[in-house]
């Protein structure tokens, strides 16, 4: 514990939540389910932090763990430079916002934002002060006086969102906080918690499986998947950089091919696909004789007068976009997204094509 | 919405269909409960014949023996009769302490199948309804044997010296409130296992997170949230013990008379009275349904 290797800067501000190699096993120690392994990540100050994953691979039990509502199993997870573990909930300056709200259903908005307030001992008229602040911010002035029941999805979210918020903690938690809402509300709410995060300066934990809701709010992502951290980094990063083949299929939509690098310089390398075609590619320290996969986002792909030679099989067209999957000589299929401009050749089935795929399109990954 | 509207067209198209469905239960409450209370109602009005039976003439004598003294031959100036008075009382606070017993010991044990895994809970369940597969009579006279002066539990506690002579236990409020308790503590617990079961526990961890200590999230959201369940149980408890006469009819002894055994005596016992009886089991209805009026009356008022 002494020298500490996590090999970030050299005497940077203790970060909000650091998460040191932390494990957490459901039922036995030895033999029972593994929800988290290893995990090690420093979430900043004043950050949107997002743990996104698909169901099942430990992110809200995560979040459970710095809210203390689970045990670690190994390891430990500091606040601002402070061990936690010891803390019980009731005792962490971290506010959560609930999945389904839980809201308490026999208080008002105003009793229910309150409540946090309350139970820190602040004065009546402090109480009051801040409730109605919390109120205006999340817009329910009209509501104040009602029962959860007697609120809409939204208005409900709003509520959970302002009574977490009511006590100004250092750290708010969000389990999947829009999975309850309909998609045009879903929207709507992205832009107001980034908005609420931006405003109060309150560092953000924000659990979802939805890659959309991560990449258009979060300043950096962690990937997670079977229990553990795939990559850390900001939307970019991940969605153009993307550490292995889970993450690229994860983030957005991409062609994994498989490949064999033939020629290595630096960062740039040559591969040989599966049909003969030779492509130019990045990687992070490829081997010549290395198998792996490429990684192609459709969109990146561009038609040419002349390169990989193949014929369009099927054609969908989405309104601003077109996705081609094109057949390539020797049998692959690539899938390639174009914006349908004005000026754009309408590619219907049975069409030949050739296309181009620049060497900073393709990732060439090994796992 | 297409639901909401859709579902009102069927409805109303089927509303025929659905007053026969509703019609066998009302004949049967309106046979089976409201006519007999309705019975007794009329009974509690008329003149009372020597050692059982009615004679149809109408008197207001059953509620002036009740609440009035006018000596033996009825010839004296009326004071407040006391000894009537006096068991609805007993039995009003009897049933009162039987309630806050059985909450006592059941919302803990309620809580606690509750909360196990969902395979286990019907196994406890089971074991709570047990006692119930056997006549309540039966229990309570096992219950006579098990408390008397030489029975096992006054032998056993002399055995491990704990006392030297037996406790004078049956014929007690003790012994009254023991087969209260043991008759009706199913009824409180599960109405607040029901309850409990529905109860989200995420709002525990929401209190949790708000800074509340485990006593507080208990006073404050469970509860609250639960209290339905509560009152329930304590309805089911209270009303039932308040006219129990099993009870305290075996376990009381006749010092410890409760409305019940008062009532049954008017109609199967010594006193043969039966307007004086129905008189009596008309006050307890209109007690008990004042009680739940007022008590709707304030349910109400706290939705709003």
């Amino acid at each position: 514990m002494s020298q500490d290797p996590t090999p970030t800067q050299s005497s940077p501000p203790a970060p909000a939540v650091g998460l040191h190699d932390v494990r957490k096993v459901f039922g036995d120690p030895t033999f029972g389910f593994v929800a988290l392994e290893g995990v090690r990540l420093d979430i900043q100050d004043n950050e949107f932090f997002t743990l996104l994953g698909p169901s099942g691979c430990g992110k809200t039990t995560l979040l459970r763990m710095i809210a203390g509502f689970e045990a670690t199993t190994s390891g430990e997870i500091y606040l601002y430079g402070e061990e936690i573990e010891a803390l019980p909930p009731d005792k962490r300056p971290v506010n959560t916002v609930f999945q389904n709200y839980a809201l308490f259903p026999h208080m008002n908005v105003r009793d229910n934002i309150g409540f946090g307030l309350k139970m820190l001992g602040w004065a009546k008229a402090d109480i009051t002060a801040r409730v109605n602040e919390m109120i205006a911010m999340v817009k329910l002035d009209e509501f104040a006086a009602r029962r959860p029941a007697q609120l809409s999805g939204g208005q409900q979210q709003r509520v959970a969102l302002a009574r977490a918020m009511a006590p100004r903690p250092k750290v708010l938690l969000l389990d999947e906080p829009l999975s309850a809402l309909d998609l045009k509300l879903r929207q709507e709410m992205r832009a107001e918690l980034k908005r609420l995060q931006q405003e109060t300066g309150i560092t953000f934990i924000f659990v979802t499986h939805d890659q959309e809701e991560a990449l258009t709010m979060s300043d950096r992502i962690a990937v997670m998947s079977a229990g553990e951290v795939q990559q850390i980094g900001t939307p970019a990063e991940i969605y153009d950089d993307p550490a292995n083949r889970f993450v690229a299929d994860f983030i957005g939509e991409t062609n994994l091919i498989e490949a064999e690098v033939t020629a290595v310089n630096g960062d740039h390398i040559t591969c040989r696909l599966a049909g003969g075609q030779e492509l130019a590619a990045m990687a992070h320290g490829a081997n010549i004789g290395t198998n792996g996969w490429l990684s192609i986002r459709p969109e990146r792909i561009d038609y040419a007068d002349q390169g990989l030679q193949g014929t369009v099989a099927e054609s969908v067209y989405l309104g601003t976009d077109t996705v081609n999957r094109v057949t390539l000589d020797g049998g692959l299929t690539l899938a390639v997204r174009s914006q349908n401009a004005l000026a754009s050749p309408p590619r219907n089935a049975h069409d030949p094509v050739y296309l181009e795929i620049a060497a900073g399109a393709a990732r060439f990954l090994t796992d | 919405m297409a639901a909401g509207i859709g579902g009102r067209t069927v409805s109303s198209a089927y509303a025929p269909v659905r007053l026969w469905l509703v019609l066998p239960s009302w004949l049967i409450i309106g046979f089976f409960l409201l006519l007999p209370v309705l019975l007794m109602l009329v009974y509690s009005f008329l003149t009372k014949e020597f050692r059982g039976g009615v004679i149809w003439e109408f008197s207001l004598g059953a509620y002036d023996q009740f609440l009035f003294d006018r000596g033996l031959f009825g010839d004296e100036p009326p004071s407040i009769e006391w000894t009537y008075i006096t068991i609805y009382a007993r039995s009003i606070i009897q049933a009162a302490v039987a309630t806050i017993i059985c909450l006592v010991i059941g919302f803990p044990t309620a809580w606690y199948i509750a909360t196990r895994p969902a395979r286990t809970r019907s196994i406890w369940l089971f074991l709570v309804t047990i006692p119930y597969w056997v006549n309540l009579l039966i229990r309570t006279v096992s219950m006579k044997f098990l408390i008397r002066e030489n029975g096992p539990l006054n032998e056993g506690l002399m055995g491990i010296g704990l006392i030297d002579t037996p406790l004078q236990l049956i014929n007690t409020d003790f012994a009254v409130q023991l087969g209260l308790f043991y008759s009706y503590l199913p009824f409180m617990v599960l109405p607040i296992y029901a309850a409990v079961e529905r109860y989200n526990f995420a709002l525990s961890e929401a209190g949790a997170d708000l800074y509340a200590s485990r006593w507080t999230i208990m006073r404050r959201i469970v509860l609250p949230v639960v209290k339905p369940g509560i009152i329930a149980g304590c309805i089911l408890v209270f009303v039932p013990s308040l006219g129990a006469f099993l009870a305290p009819d075996l376990l009381g002894g006749a010092k410890n008379w409760m409305i019940g055994s008062l009532i049954e005596d008017q109609f199967k016992g010594a006193a043969g009275n039966w307007p004086f009886g129905a008189a009596a089991g008309m006050i307890l209805l209109s007690m008990v349904l004042v009680a739940l009026f007022f008590y709707a009356r304030a349910q109400a008022k706290e939705q709003v």
